[in-house]
C-alpha cells in the first residue's frame, strides 16, 4: 500500500493545478450540464420537455465589474422575511464583532460574524436603524452584500424599561454565576442589554 | 496554520454558537414593546411531533412545543 503511496502523491499536483472557478464567473457551466441531461431525456422521452434542475431556477449572481459600481445591493433576510430583497443603497454600516463595519460599494469580499449592535442603512439622506441580534454578513466581490440576521427590529419597538431592568438583572447575575454555562449566559445577557441601550440611547 | 485563537466565550464555556445566537434573539424579542412582543414571542415558539418507530410502524405521534432554549 505505502508504495502506491508515491504514485497517488505524484497525481495531487494535477489536481491542484486545476484552478476552481469563483461562483460569480459560473454562468457559463451550468448551462452545458443542462443540455447534456436534456439531450439525454429527449433521446429517451420526446414528448416531454425535460424537468428543471435546481440550477436552472438559481440566477447566477452578476459578475465582478471591471468599475466599482455606484450602489450596493443588499440582502437584508431573516428566517422568517425578507427585510431587504436586492435592493440598491449607498452604504451600510453592520455590527461585525471586530467593530461597526462600514460597507460601501466595491467593498473588498468579507465575511463576517455580527455581534448585537444597530445596522443603519444609507439610501440617499434616509437612513434606517435595525438593531440586530446576530448573525452574519457576506459581501461579495460584486458589490452584493447579504446580511443575515436571527433577529432585527427597528429600534422605535424597543422598550427602554425593559433593557434597563433586564441590564440590571443581568449585571447582578453576574457576581452570582457558578458554572461556567451560567457566567457564560448572564455575561451574553449583559453584553446583549448593552448594546440595547446604548442603541437606544446613542 | 493558526490554532483556535482567542476562542470566544461562550465557545470556551461549551456553547454552541446556535446556542448563543437564539439566546442573544430571545433577550431581544424580550425587550420589544407591546404588540410587537407578543407576535415575536409566538415566533419563539417551536412544536414538533415526535413518532418512534417500531416494526416498520410508527407509533403514535407525541406533540411537543418546547421553548427553544437550549
Amino acid at each position: 500500500m505505502l508504495r502506491q503511496a508515491s504514485r497517488l502523491l505524484a497525481r495531487r499536483p494535477i489536481l491542484a493545478a486545476r484552478t476552481r472557478a469563483f461562483s460569480t464567473d459560473l454562468s457559463a457551466a451550468d448551462q452545458t450540464a443542462d443540455a447534456a441531461f436534456a439531450d439525454a431525456w429527449n433521446k429517451v422521452i420526446p414528448n416531454m420537455d425535460p424537468p428543471k434542475t435546481p440550477l436552472s431556477f438559481m440566477q447566477p449572481r452578476p459578475p465582478t465589474p471591471s468599475s466599482i459600481p455606484s450602489k450596493l445591493t443588499v440582502n437584508f433576510v431573516l428566517p422568517y422575511a425578507s427585510e431587504l430583497a436586492t435592493k440598491e443603497i449607498d452604504m451600510v454600516i453592520v455590527p461585525a464583532t471586530t467593530g461597526q463595519m462600514g460597507v460601501l460599494p466595491g467593498h473588498v469580499a468579507t465575511i463576517a460574524e455580527l455581534k448585537p449592535g444597530v445596522l443603519s442603512v444609507h439610501e440617499g439622506n434616509e437612513v434606517t436603524k435595525y438593531f440586530v441580534s446576530s448573525g452574519f454578513v457576506f459581501i461579495h466581490a460584486n458589490s452584493f452584500a447579504d446580511i443575515i440576521a436571527v433577529e432585527a427590529v427597528p429600534l422605535d419597538r424597543l422598550d427602554a424599561n425593559l433593557v434597563q431592568k433586564g441590564l440590571a438583572e443581568f449585571t447582578s447575575k453576574l457576581s452570582s454565576a457558578t458554572t461556567d454555562l451560567e457566567k457564560a449566559e448572564t455575561q451574553i445577557g449583559v453584553d446583549v442589554h448593552s448594546a440595547l441601550n446604548s442603541a437606544l440611547t446613542g | 496554520m493558526a490554532s483556535n485563537a482567542a476562542v470566544p466565550f461562550w465557545r470556551a464555556a461549551g456553547m454552541t454558537y446556535i446556542t448563543y445566537s437564539n439566546i442573544c434573539a430571545n433577550l431581544v424579542r424580550n425587550c420589544l414593546k407591546g404588540p410587537y412582543k407578543t407576535e415575536a414571542l409566538t415566533r419563539e415558539k417551536v412544536h414538533f411531533s415526535i413518532s418512534k418507530w417500531t416494526d416498520g410502524k410508527p407509533e403514535k405521534p407525541t406533540l411537543r412545543s418546547d421553548s427553544p432554549e437550549e
